[in-house]
């Protein structure tokens, strides 16, 4: 499971980010900032070539010797970043995907909450619970 | 054992006719590859075009594969056998023997794959001239002999030697056989292979099963497919030796351990890196075959394998993706396999495969290529500075001391863990393990590299745009240089990071860089900077609230350290507090001036602990505006209500900077109006503030540099006015600081700028957005008068409150208001007659300005004939005063007015102030508005006062007459919402007597009240009279001693009832009853009741025919409910002698169209004007038409037909021709002159004679 998961905005703030352990919080922003690099060289990339479906999904965006970061775009171009431990090889590229895809609906519940102003960050609970799901259980 | 040989070729043998066979040998080795062959393989692979190459050996026993021998590479894949013999006997004696002896030593060997050519020559053939057998002959005992059923294996080669087209075509297809032949032997014997291996596969879970041995015999498959120039399958086997082994660890860390892993798991020795510079690396292929390699060898292996057929495939990046991939993965399997590893061997050898792999792909790239793609290359540069550093951090080669003995010892366990240098590279003079050598043996070389390297990564990830990994690679290199005290260097690099954070918005990261930015201007020395960055870090949720003291100290403490008093360091406000909110009291943020304002800031401090504020400023500026006597000026009024001014929380470090600009819309309605006739031409709405919403947002911009302040801002002006407090402190979170503003001059106050001076640092907020305002007005006095109850009734005395804005004006004594009498209006004196004053105060509870009452006194009312005058009690200014006075409008008489109104037609009207509404006829409804005007103390002039008063009672009057007596009746409706009871009520004659009757009686709201007078007349009655109505009235819950009197004049003429109509209906002669569709007689008669007058006399008596003195008269019968048909006649004219009971009568047949009671036709007599002779004087064009009209007339009058409703129409019409100067007139009666008796009578009228039978019949 996941040990980051982050939400960035089109404008690259973020929106939502969450991280387990608590501790490694700062590197995972940093890791998931730099990451964004990966994301806007795909997405351009991917934008020259003339597919008529945008496959949202990114992949790998890099691997690091202990964190495996994986990116998701929407068509607004809101960046979901996942972050998975290396050592969690039981994890496939297919669940992966899923979990991006859940995210993904969840984000857009958020979004037609008409009391949440785009833009804002996410405070929702049921997309909090998402999220947990699809954390490593701290501890 | 394999040779070592590195381009490998198939086998192929040749036996036979040794001589004859190294003849061709070098022409077949060169041509045999020359065409492609299409390799149709098994499994539905795809087939494939390849060339074949082979290897030409002499066949030798040794050759053939022993059993069990899986080896591939040294297999001879085909046999040929060579012969010339053209001989029979030849071949019978040696030839065929020898042939047996191969085909069954091939056989003993499984062997089938064989092909023998004869060779056929001319020179042969001459040779053998004597013994002379078909050349077919030896062919066909050979086939029969050994290709029994297989006659391809036999080939005939003809004339090698000569150019001739036939032997070069006998060569090629000997070619092309034996390239179908060698393929045909690669598919059988691959294939055998594959399933040999795959069997050796399936087997993997049975104990004792060796991964090195399968992994030997995949890799011969692989050896096979590259010495077929196959990378692509090679290349396969590899992976899937990969695949497999990537599992069984897989599985080893899900608790399935396979025993042959336990050779893996040995303690790492070497971590020299990667090889791969050999083709293949036999050292740790040994190893491996001898089950002695751990994870890093056969990993290393693997990739080397991988890299030189990835090299050969021409797919360079791929090499570097799997690299990295691979080296995370080593550093993964060795953690999970719990493989036991010096303390930063694996940090060796994976920088120095990194570098391996970077060296090898520059080798087979040129660097224009290599640039191209740094994409893909930055990866392993990264990670092996990432891996220098770490090297660096344990062999303490960045500390600033220097390594400690214990590190030297560390870094010399691990140099000789890398062994020695390989052969390969020990000329070159940048080689991976030169470099770390080098790296680890002294902290200068450390460094030397390791900065090398992080810059040589950092242009790179800058020039293939990937900013912020290049900013995250100067951060570290921040890092680096502070550990090594040089804060001047590390100091661009982290600005450069925070700018990028701050702007994107990532709070943690800003957060920490800017913690480091602080330390490294503390140790530059950079106060204003670092007072700034302190200040950011105070107020920074994201520290610990002991980090945020610590910071906050520092600014706090700042003047302590600097010696030299008069540096004020100056800082935006936007670290120290956030402005949340101005509220204004009163909250119309306007007041008089000199009335008190209290201005409320509301302070959000972001600081941890309680900051003492020497004082607090906001400048004001103030402009000169002219502001509206009553109130407030346009800027004003767009101002949030409330009084309360919101300032939206701008972007703290930690917010998004894209919803930084919080400007909401500024909205306003348009109407586009024509200038003409004022119509609405457009409407709309606009954004005022355009400019603020649509602006370009600089994404570069920082949100929080100091040097947006410009000094100019923020010097403070001296001697312009000010809010100020001295010795504020501000608590962490919602502070509220209350300003007592200045209101002297009127005007606008604008709050422009505000300051905090904290000992010698100075915070400010150069701009207050949005803007803050407070006006100051000075207000005229202002008089108003309106009812105390609406409406006013004329005619009672009614209660008007007179109010009184002071305004900048105060009362003095002897100040009285003028009041300049009109008839219609008189003031009534009253004695109580108190006047209050009260002053406008503001409600903190309810945000609302209440008139509290402050002072009273009793006015003097003093009237002289001309002018009433009050005198004003003293009152200060910006109070009210009101007071209550009763007036009184006096009811205007009433049916004077429109006569009046007539007379004056046309002309100015003398009295403009009573109005009269003619409803209907007789209905008036009646209004005044008397206008007074009046002197005020404040002002040279005059106020004109208009109220409007009702008058309550609306009246009606008609004339009634029964037979010779008239009667009037008058009506009187109560207009007003007031009961009334009316008393006295009179009608007089103005000339004459007067008869009345004295009564009491209620007027309830909206009542009518009637009254009837018989008219009697001793004399004769005079053609007009003048009458007046007349009634007291007072409220019905008031003393009867407050009666008001109200009149009605009115006119009546043509009393007198001149002519009494009486008709009666005659049933057809015979009948008791008038019967339905039986004509029926009408009488009519008409009876002279009274002498004329003498008006009548002069109009009427022209028409003097036998010295009588005659009246013509018409009459009309009509029904108007079609119950009667008039038949013949029904309107003629009579003579009537103008003499009292002079009668007429006529006779008119009618007939009842219904049965029943029916009304009697009505029965109009009109008075019948001949036209006058001086109207002939002017002959008409249209007069013939007049006439006939006129004849018609006659006609009408003179024909008898049954008439319908539409004749009576008709003589309606003629009603208008009367208009005609020529015609004669019809004149109707008045309304009591003419009486009809069989008004409303009726008559029975029975149905017309049955003549329906019906028919019942019983059965």
């Amino acid at each position: 499971m996941a040990v980051c998961i982050a939400v960035i905005a089109k404008e690259n703030y973020p929106l939502y980010i969450r991280c387990v352990p608590v501790q490694n919080e700062l590197k995972f922003h940093y890791t998931v900032h730099t990451s964004l690099d990966v994301v806007e060289e795909k997405i351009s990339s991917a934008g020259k070539s003339i597919g008529d479906q945008r496959e949202l999904y990114l992949g790998l965006l890099y691997p690091t010797e202990d964190y495996k970061v994986y990116g998701f775009v929407t068509n607004t171009k809101v960046k979901f970043v996942i972050v998975v431990d290396s050592s969690n090889t039981s994890l496939r590229d297919n669940e992966i995907r899923s979990m991006f895809r859940k995210l993904h609906n969840s984000f857009t519940d958020v979004m037609c909450n008409p009391f949440h102003i785009p833009g804002d960050t996410i405070k929702s609970k049921a997309f909090d619970s998402i999220v947990s799901g699809m954390m490593v259980q701290a501890g | 054992i394999v040779n070592v040989k590195y381009k490998n070729v198939p086998l192929v043998t040749g036996a036979g006719d040794q001589t004859l066979f190294t003849s061709f040998l070098t022409s077949l080795a060169q041509q045999l590859p020359r065409e492609p062959m299409e390799w149709r393989r098994m499994y539905g692979r795809a087939p494939k075009m390849i060339h074949l190459e082979a290897n030409f050996v002499q066949f030798k026993e040794e050759l053939l594969p022993k059993k069990g021998n899986k080896a591939l590479l040294t297999f001879p894949f085909l046999h040929i056998y060579w012969t010339d013999c053209c001989d029979t006997e030849t071949y019978k004696t040696s030839v065929k023997e020898d042939m047996m002896r191969w085909q069954n030593s091939l056989r003993a060997h499984g062997s089938v794959d064989w092909v023998i050519v004869v060779v056929e020559s001319n020179d042969s053939k001459k040779k053998n001239k004597a013994n002379i057998l078909p050349r077919s002959s030896i062919l066909d005992k050979i086939r029969s002999d050994f290709c029994n059923k297989q006659n391809d294996r036999c080939v005939v080669l003809l004339d090698p030697l000569k150019e001739s087209s036939r032997s070069q075509d006998s060569w090629n297809s000997m070619l092309l056989k034996l390239r179908t032949l060698l393929l045909m032997s690669f598919t059988k014997n691959l294939g055998r292979f594959e399933d040999d291996m795959r069997t050796l596969r399936e087997k993997r879970t049975q104990p004792g099963w060796s991964f090195c041995e399968y992994f030997m015999v995949q890799e011969e498959l692989a050896f096979v497919f590259e010495m077929l120039q196959q990378f692509e399958d090679a290349l396969v086997q590899y992976d899937e030796l990969d695949a497999l082994f990537t599992q069984y660890v897989l599985n080893f860390g899900a608790g399935d351990a396979a025993n042959w892993l336990g050779s893996f798991c040995a303690p790492v020795r070497n971590w020299g890196g990667l090889l791969l510079r050999r083709p293949i690396d036999m050292e740790k292929r040994d190893l491996i075959q001898r089950g002695e390699a751990n994870l890093l060898d056969l990993r290393s292996y693997l990739f080397s394998r991988q890299c030189t057929l990835l090299i050969f495939l021409q797919r360079p990046w791929e090499v570097t993706h799997r690299a990295l991939e691979l080296l995370h993965n080593c550093v993964q399997e060795l953690r999970l396999l719990e493989v036991s590893v010096l303390d930063g061997a694996l940090d060796c050898w994976v920088f120095l495969s990194c570098l391996e792999v970077l060296h090898r792909i520059e080798g087979c790239c040129d660097p224009a290529q290599l640039a191209a793609n740094s994409t893909h290359t930055v990866g392993l540069w990264v990670y092996a500075i990432e891996k220098l550093k770490s090297l660096g951090d344990l062999c303490g080669l960045m500390s600033e001391k220097g390594p400690t003995s214990e590190d030297l010892n560390r870094t010399v366990d691990l140099l000789a863990g890398l062994g020695d240098e390989r052969p390969e590279t020990v000329n070159s003079l940048q080689s991976p393990y030169k470099k770390l050598k080098e790296a680890l043996s002294s902290v200068e070389a450390f460094e030397r590299h390791y900065l090398e390297l992080s810059h040589a990564a950092l242009e790179t990830y800058q020039t293939i745009g990937r900013l912020r990994s290049a900013r995250l690679i100067g951060k570290s290199l921040a890092e680096f240089y502070m550990r090594k005290g040089d804060p001047e260097q590390a100091e661009p690099f982290l600005k450069e990071a925070l700018k990028s954070y701050v702007s994107e918005g990532w709070s943690l990261p800003v957060t920490h860089t800017r913690k480091q930015v602080a330390e490294c201007q503390k140790l530059l020395g950079r106060t204003d900077a670092y007072l700034q960055t302190s200040a950011l870090l105070a107020g920074d949720v994201n520290l610990t609230t002991a980090e945020r003291q610590h910071f906050c100290q520092e600014i706090l403490n700042f003047p302590g350290k600097s010696g030299d008093k008069s540096n004020i360091v100056t800082l935006s406000m936007d670290n120290l507090t956030h402005l949340s909110r101005i509220n204004f009291h009163p909250a119309t943020a306007s007041v008089h001036s000199g009335a008190a304002l209290e201005v409320e800031l509301i302070l959000q401090c972001l600081m941890p602990m309680p900051v003492r504020i020497q004082q607090l400023a906001a400048s004001i500026y103030f402009a000169l505006e002219q502001v509206g006597t009553n109130g407030r000026s346009k800027a004003a009024q767009r101002q949030t209500s409330g009084g309360t001014v919101e300032f939206p929380r701008r972007s703290s470090s930690a917010a998004p900077p894209s919803s930084a600009p919080y400007v909401s819309l500024e909205l306003e309605e348009i109407h586009d109006r024509s200038p003409t006739d004022n119509s609405l031409n457009s409407t709309g709405v606009v954004c005022k503030n355009t400019h603020l919403v649509i602006r370009r947002h600089d994404s570069s911009s920082p949100a929080d540099t100091p040097s947006n302040l410009s000094p100019a801002a923020v010097t403070m002006k001296e001697g312009a006015q000010m809010l100020k407090v001295h010795d504020v402190t501000l608590q962490p979170g919602t502070n509220s600081i209350m300003f007592t503003a200045p209101c002297g001059q009127p005007g606008v106050y604008m709050l422009r700028q505000l300051y905090a001076s904290v000992g010698h640092v100075q915070f400010v907020l150069p701009h207050i957005y949005p803007s803050v305002q407070y006006e100051v007005y000075s207000q005229e006095p202002q008089l108003t008068v309106e009812p105390l109850s609406e409406p006013l009734l004329a005619g009672l005395p009614q209660t008007v409150k007179f109010t009184v804005l002071m305004g900048h004006y105060s009362l003095k004594k002897g100040d009285a208001l003028q009041f300049s009498n009109t008839e219609t209006m008189p003031i009534l004196p009253s004695s109580s007659c108190t006047a209050h004053i009260r002053n406008p105060a503001f409600s903190c509870l309810t945000s609302l300005t209440r008139l509290v009452l402050v002072g009273e006194s009793v006015l003097s009312i003093q009237s002289s004939e001309k002018v009433t005058s009050i005198s004003l009690p003293l009152t200060p200014p910006y109070h009210t005063l009101e007071f209550k006075l009763e007036v009184l409008c006096v009811i205007p008489s009433g049916s004077d007015q429109p006569n009046n109104e007539r007379l004056t037609n046309g002309e100015v009207r003398h009295r403009p102030l009573i109005y009269w509404f003619h409803v209907d006829k007789l209905a008036v409804t009646s209004s005044a508005c008397p206008q007074m005007s009046i002197d005020c103390p404040w002002s040279i002039y005059s106020t004109l006062l208009a109220l409007t008063f009702y008058v309550p009672f609306k009246t009606k009057h008609s004339l009634l007459s029964a037979g010779n007596r008239s009667y009037i009746q008058v009506c009187v409706q109560n207009v007003s919402d007031i009961n009334f009871k009316l008393a006295d009520m009179k009608l007089s004659e103005k000339q004459h007597n007067t008869s009345g009757a004295r009564c009491l009686c209620k007027a309830p709201s909206k009542h009518s009240v009637f009254c009837l007078w018989e008219v009697r007349w001793k004399d004769n009655l005079p053609s007009c009279l003048q009458c007046v109505f007349s009634t007291d009235f007072s409220p019905l819950n008031q003393d009867v001693s407050l009666f008001k009197l109200f009149h009605h004049q009115f006119q009546l003429e043509r009393v007198t009832t001149l002519y009494s109509v009486r008709a009666e209906i005659l049933p057809p002669a015979g009948e008791q009853h008038c019967r339905c569709g039986l004509l029926c007689k009408l009488e009519v008669f008409i009876k002279r009741l009274s002498e004329p007058a003498e008006g009548e006399m002069a109009e009427e008596s022209k028409t003097d025919l036998d010295g009588l003195k005659t009246t013509k008269l018409m009459y009309q019968v009509a029904d108007s409910n079609s119950n009667w048909a008039v038949c013949g006649k029904s309107s003629g004219l009579v003579s009537m002698p103008v003499a009292t009971g002079s009668s007429q009568k006529m006779q008119i047949e009618v007939m009842p169209l219904f049965a029943g009671h029916l009304p009697y036709p009505r029965i109009k007599v009109l008075k019948y004007l001949p036209h006058t002779a001086g109207v002939f004087n002017q002959p008409d064009p249209d007069s013939c038409m007049e006439n006939d009209s006129l004849s018609l007339l006659d006609d009408q009058v003179d024909t008898a037909s049954i008439r319908s409703r539409g004749s009576v129409h008709s003589v309606g019409s003629s009603d208008h021709q009367q208009k005609g100067i020529a015609m004669p007139r019809l004149d109707s009666f008045g309304p009591g002159e003419v009486f009809n008796h069989s008004h409303m009578q009726q008559v029975l009228v029975l149905p017309a004679t049955d003549d329906h039978i019906m028919e019942v019949n019983a059965t």
